[in-house]
């Protein structure tokens, strides 16, 4: 399980697979999702292994998820905003987005 | 470790490891022949390293049915060339025959088309053509849960077109070569044959390789070692483009001509046709004309990042269709050239090494040959 070394940023409010999360001011979307709970964050397209964010810097696409409906975001290169939606992404997308 | 760089004597040197030299290794290899690949390093144009993976039918062979006869017999044989590759080597080509469609946007296309495919049934004297096209309703039918763009008001289908990874097919070949004891030798660039005795002398910048029989199997390769042997084929390169999406669902059964979905779920998209000489860059106004052009077709196409592009250098003919020529003047030199190399893999394997081994050339041979070229020009 993964703790934030400071927990004092403005609380951030946002959903995780239909969850509400608070998440804070400042920080990724890939960061939010760790902090809420361990474990994989996708599942590959081919397959379907586990994975989860690793390199945190917008290089190893390991962090995909769908944020406000679109699919294969790179969580670590999206900060949280008030009221965002993000879905841990299972295996390949859709072609159609979601929402 | 095999010593790459002894020189040697073989039954038959092949020029080239892209599509078309080790499809034609396999089958000498089979007849029990000493063959090697003289190849070049990774800092060459690397034409099969470029391929869509189409095994195409339709359309194939304008002005020459012995052509559509050739394409038709390699696609019939590719699915017992895959499962023998796959046994041998474990690598599994993605071969897939489950038909293809060209989709044609609004009623001028349609009809171009329909006169194309017509011609095409015609200069065949009528023999069967399995070419068919299809009104929007059953194109629909044919591809459940693919939204089409409003300008799709057709496509031609044919049950004979697949396609297939032309990366693993590369690598599955060139792994069989190995494997069956062909003499892989790479980064030695041709500079010239000579005639030495009954065989040939094969001049590498690695020294001299001997044969009585050589394949010119060298792509663009072939514009340089060609002429002095008596094969001066007007090959040109002409540029394609091709896109890749990222991975998706599943969606698209079957190959639809410029667009098809590999089994691991990357959609490509192509294929464009420039004059640009021997500049193999992407241009990027070419990439957005594709994927506006898919947007038209599959409007949800839209939605997907695109995460690789790249251009190759086809290797055309003036009219399109291979060339599979012995050498007048030098008997027992061959070359073989074709924009087809991964349709025409497996009748390479399969029959066309067999003409270099010694048997009678296959029927459809007849038209494949240069001279064709110089009744274009005196035309």
């Amino acid at each position: 399980m993964l703790r934030r070394r400071h927990n004092d940023g403005k609380v951030v409010k946002i959903t995780i697979d239909g969850e509400a999360v608070d998440a804070r001011a400042g920080e990724s979307v890939a960061a939010a999702v760790l902090a809420h709970a361990s474990g994989a964050t996708r599942t590959t397209p081919v397959s379907g292994a586990p994975r989860a964010p690793y390199c945190l810097m917008g290089v190893c696409f390991e962090c995909l998820m769908e944020i406000d409906g679109e699919p294969n975001r790179q969580g670590c290169m999206v900060r949280v905003e008030e009221g965002m939606t993000v879905r841990r992404q299972q295996g390949a997308r859709d072609m159609e987005r979601a929402s | 470790m095999p010593d790459h760089t002894a020189p040697g004597s073989f039954d038959v040197a092949i020029i080239g490891g892209g599509m078309i030299g080790p499809a034609l290794s396999l089958g000498l290899l089979e007849r029990g022949l000493k063959v090697c690949i003289l190849d070049e390093g990774d800092d060459v144009l690397r034409v099969a390293r470029g391929n869509f993976g189409l095994v195409w039918f339709q359309g194939k062979g304008f002005g020459m049915p012995r052509y559509v006869e050739w394409t038709r017999r390699s696609a019939m044989l590719y699915p017992e060339f895959a499962a023998e590759l796959r046994e041998h080597t474990g690598v599994d080509i993605g071969h897939a025959n489950p038909g293809g469609l060209e989709l044609l946007l609004g009623e001028e296309e349609l009809a171009h088309r329909q006169h194309y495919i017509g011609q095409i049934y015609q200069q065949g004297g009528g023999k069967e053509y399995e070419v068919e096209f299809l009104d929007r309703k059953q194109v629909e039918d044919m591809l459940p849960g693919v939204g089409l763009g409003e300008d799709v008001v057709g496509a031609s289908y044919s049950p004979i077109d697949g396609h297939v990874n032309p990366l693993f097919l590369l690598r599955a070949m060139h792994t069989r070569f190995q494997q069956a004891g062909g003499t892989y030798l790479p980064h030695h660039r041709v500079s010239g044959v000579r005639k030495n005795g009954a065989a040939y002398d094969v001049v590498t910048e690695k020294g001299i390789v001997s044969a009585p029989k050589v394949v010119i199997a060298a792509g663009h390769g072939l514009r340089e070692l060609g002429p002095p042997l008596g094969l001066d084929i007007p090959i040109r390169p002409q540029r394609g483009h091709i896109l890749v999406t990222e991975r998706t669902k599943q969606i698209l059964p079957m190959p639809i001509s410029a667009f098809r979905q590999t089994v691991e779920g990357s959609i490509m998209l192509g294929v464009s046709a420039e004059e640009a000489g021997y500049d193999d860059v992407v241009d990027t106004s070419t990439v957005a004309k594709i994927a506006e052009r898919a947007a038209r077709t599959i409007p949800a196409l839209r939605n997907l990042n695109i995460v690789r592009t790249w251009a190759a250098l086809r290797v055309l003919t003036p009219d399109k269709c291979p060339v599979y020529e012995e050498s007048e003047t030098h008997p027992g030199i061959y070359a073989v050239a074709s924009h087809s190399g991964v349709t025409l893999a497996a009748v390479n394997a399969k029959v066309a090494s067999g003409w270099i081994a010694g048997d009678p050339a296959p029927e459809q041979f007849e038209a494949f040959g240069v001279e064709r070229f110089d009744a274009q020009k005196t035309a």
